[in-house]
């Protein structure tokens, strides 16, 4: 099973804080796959699936911004019909919590990935690795 | 006596006058006052004017009990008295201007003499020696140098007692940084603020303030802080910080300064006489009660001022101190009458604020405190940036913990805006914690 990093972002919710992630990562040719946006009582926090994690955390930081590197699982999924209860039922039956999870989709209509973040990321993939899901492939990046 | 110990018990710059039994302390304190009295008396019409007001004249002033027969001075005054007003020499004996600014209107003129300056520095000379500071003694001096006092009168003191000043000023942050390292700074002069903007930013360089540098202690003045931010500072740094305290008004630092054993500030009763007043009604309190500072100069020369309150709340402590000074003490400062602020009908001084943020893991070091009606405040402080792990809910939860714990203090329960470190502005001077948007 690959790891899979995202980048965290902290921000306060005011206009142009997107922006100003979209354009640093434009200048360093760091592209985003997947992008999760929450916000309450007056900030946020934007989670990036970047092809170039570590380069985003640096650049991210020089230019003051409040961020962590993490792990999520990344389950392959058909991007169709059934695609997502599918993985969804396994996790259910096998009793893990999403705390967070958003999509990355590589081939329209065909595949994609969702990308999940649990409490404890070692024991999930412990208790998932016997099962029948497919985790993320390097070369989808 | 080791160099690396700053706890140079028995160090003493006029060993005399610090140790001076109280007795002969008095004597000499209604000496000064007398002469005083009849300085301003003759020479300052806003005091003759204000005496004969209360019936009075020097010579009904017999006793230091007698002092409090006479009227305050207030801020105000000296602000209706710019620009000579309140001058008991002729200019020709003035050698120096400082301006104390308010946030409103003309500022207060403060004129020193010669004799004035050198007193000022021997003050200052007294609360270094006390501290372990001397000759060998690297001090960078981060305090803004110009029309306020702070820089100025600490450089004239360190220089006295052979210390290497640096007259760096505040700003510039990474040229301070350098010299530093560099000059190898044993000593530095600095606000709170500024002393913890300093630490982040060597932390963001990959400096560590504790082990890198060769600091030793710190100075921190101009503006009130809590013990919480005294104990950071000394735990990031690894340094002894101690505090000080004077105002523009009084020559400036120096009017009263920590010893080593940082328990109060010796407050030099030589040179100012000390009254802790009730703010509203003026009453005069019992040594240990919380009030407003009230000072009367005793040596100023220039412009020497009476009974001159100073917004400053604190508190005498009247027990003896173990390194032998039998000037009295006064506790850390805890507001400026002028800072407290009244939401819900409740008076809160920012400290109160600032203590609660300081204790609470998550959040850094600057924060604001936002009014926008008389019935809500808002806090609105940074996160830490090495404590965000990318999870909303701890956020939510330092956000509901921020709020109820500044509830439990002050009563009121506040709004918290958790913002982006570096959101607020950098304070190189004076910070401004609250922003009162509110109109009557």
């Amino acid at each position: 099973m690959d790891k899979v990093r995202q980048v965290s972002v902290f921000s306060e919710n005011k206009p142009g804080r997107i922006q100003k992630i979209t354009g640093i990562f434009g200048e360093e040719g760091i592209n985003i796959l997947a992008i999760s946006i929450t916000s309450t009582n007056g900030f946020g926090i934007i989670k990036l699936l970047v092809d170039k994690c570590d380069l985003a955390y640096e650049k991210l930081k020089e230019h003051g911004f409040t961020v962590k590197l993490s792990e999520v699982l990344a389950i392959e999924m058909k991007d169709s019909p059934g695609g997502l209860h599918e993985v969804s039922q396994i996790l259910s039956d096998k009793g893990i919590n999403i705390e967070n999870a958003y999509v990355y989709v590589v081939e329209s209509r065909a595949r994609a990935y969702l990308l999940v973040e649990v409490k404890d990321i070692e024991k999930a993939r412990e208790i998932l690795a016997g099962s029948n899901l497919n985790f993320f492939r390097h070369e989808d990046f | 006596m080791s160099r690396t110990d700053p706890l140079i018990e028995g160090a003493f710059w006029q060993r005399q006058n610090e140790v001076i039994e109280r007795t002969f302390l008095e004597a000499e304190q209604l000496h000064h006052l007398k002469e005083t009295l009849d300085s301003v008396y003759s020479n300052v019409p806003f005091y003759k004017s204000r005496f004969e007001k209360a019936g009075l004249i020097p010579g009904d002033i017999r006793s230091l009990g007698d002092l409090r027969r006479l009227p305050f001075t207030t801020s105000d005054d000296l602000r209706a008295a710019y620009p000579f007003g309140m001058l008991a020499v002729s200019k020709e004996d003035v050698v120096r201007l400082h301006t104390s600014s308010g946030t409103t209107g003309k500022p207060k003129a403060i004129f020193f003499s010669r004799q004035d300056i050198e007193n000022s520095s021997d003050l200052i000379a007294r609360c270094l020696v006390m501290t372990g500071t001397g000759r060998g003694d690297i001090l960078q001096n981060m305090m803004t140098y110009g029309m306020f006092t702070g820089a100025l009168v600490m450089h004239y003191g360190a220089e006295k007692v052979g210390a290497l000043v640096i007259p760096a000023g505040p700003g510039n942050s990474d040229r301070q940084i350098s010299f530093m390292q560099d000059f190898g700074v044993t000593a530095f002069h600095i606000t709170p603020s500024y002393a913890l903007y300093i630490s982040s930013l060597m932390q963001e360089r990959g400096i560590d303030p504790g082990k890198d540098l060769s600091l030793k202690r710190a100075y921190l003045g101009a503006e009130p802080y809590t013990e919480e931010t005294r104990r950071k500072i000394e735990y990031i740094f690894g340094i002894d910080v101690y505090n000080c305290y004077g105002l523009t008004e009084m020559n400036g630092p120096g009017v009263a300064f920590e010893c080593m054993h940082k328990n109060g500030m010796h407050l030099w009763e030589d040179h100012f006489l000390m009254e802790i007043i009730n703010p509203d009604t003026g009453e005069v309190l019992e040594d240990g009660e919380k009030g407003e500072l009230v000072l009367t100069s005793l040596r100023r020369e220039a412009m020497p001022l009476i009974r001159y309150r100073t917004r400053d709340i604190t508190r005498i402590m009247p027990d003896n101190c173990e390194c032998g000074r039998t000037h009295r003490r006064i506790s850390r400062i805890l507001g400026r009458s002028d800072d407290m602020f009244i939401a819900r009908g409740v008076n809160i001084f920012p400290q109160q604020i600032e203590q609660v943020l300081m204790g609470i893991k998550g959040v850094a070091q600057n924060y604001q405190i936002v009014l926008e009606s008389f019935d809500d405040i808002t806090v609105r402080a940074e996160i830490s940036k090495d404590l965000f792990d990318g999870n909303i809910e701890h956020l939510l939860d330092l956000q509901t913990e921020i709020a109820d714990k500044i509830r439990a203090e002050i009563i009121v329960k506040p709004k918290v805006e958790l913002l982006e470190p570096g959101a607020l502005p950098v304070s190189e001077g004076k910070a401004k914690r609250v922003i009162d948007n509110r109109t009557m």
